[in-house]
């Protein structure tokens, strides 16, 4: 359980980037998974050629699996990620200036309210 | 493959993914950097904790380093393998490059929507195509 606990702080940790930075990335979902996708298909596989291949193992996990990988895999991929966008969303909000307007960033507060 | 040569190869596909794949070059960015510097100091806390409880534990063969976590030093960095950084930072950039890579693309089809007043419903596909940027 040390694992998943460990992710759940993460979560708990960075939740007030969403709700007092203004981080917006739990309210938009469809981005969210968008860009969850492609970085989970990249580094579950990483993992599980990792796995098969003998360079890391886990111990002391709850053994619940999806599919052939640990839960705590998965959960570390969905969850890091989204730690990263709230810290990186976070920066951005406090700190509009170090996004330049020639960019094709747009770091006005409602900036890519889209999917 | 090593995990050290699997690192270096994750490292590179990302920085390639950010500034030739996407063209999202949020790697060019202050506030990137910035951002990355505070997902790193909580990455060695985390991994510190992951490795250092021996959660995760890693082949000697594979890692420059030995089998023991160690605070610092033999080719660790709070426990963790100096490969992890490399792993992360992969895991960082991908992540935040496709996330501006779906942002960019969705305000292109929105100005692209705004000036085309023939539709209001622009397949983005054709939007990001027809774009001038």
């Amino acid at each position: 359980m040390l694992y998943l606990a460990v992710m759940g702080a993460c979560l708990l940790v960075t939740l007030p980037l969403e709700f007092v930075l203004g981080a917006r990335v739990y309210r938009r979902p469809r981005r969210l998974l968008l860009t969850l996708l492609p970085v989970l298909i990249v580094f579950l596989t990483w993992d599980a050629l990792a796995i098969h291949a003998g360079h890391w193992r886990y111990r002391r996990l709850t053994g619940v699996r999806i599919g052939d990988l640990p839960v705590e895999e998965i959960v570390f991929f969905l969850v890091i990620p989204v730690c990263t966008l709230l810290t990186f969303e976070a920066v951005r909000r406090l700190r509009p200036g170090w996004w330049p307007a020639d960019s094709g960033y747009d770091a006005s507060p409602t900036a890519g309210d889209g999917p | 493959m090593t995990y050290t040569a699997a690192a270096l190869v994750g490292f590179g596909f990302a920085i390639l993914l950010d500034l030739v794949v996407l063209r999202t070059k949020v790697l060019q960015r202050k506030g990137f950097w910035a951002a990355y510097a505070i997902v790193l100091v909580f990455q060695l806390l985390v991994n510190g904790i992951l490795t250092g409880q021996r959660l995760v534990v890693y082949d000697p063969q594979a890692v420059l380093g030995g089998a023991g976590p160690r605070l610092l030093g033999d080719w660790r960095i709070a426990y963790a393998p100096v490969e992890d950084l490399l792993f992360g930072f992969s895991l960082v950039v991908q992540t935040v490059a496709w996330w501006v890579w779906w942002e960019r693309r969705a305000r292109r089809a929105r100005t692209s929507a705004g000036t085309n007043t023939a539709s209001r419903r622009v397949d983005p596909t054709v939007a990001r195509r027809s774009s001038t940027r």
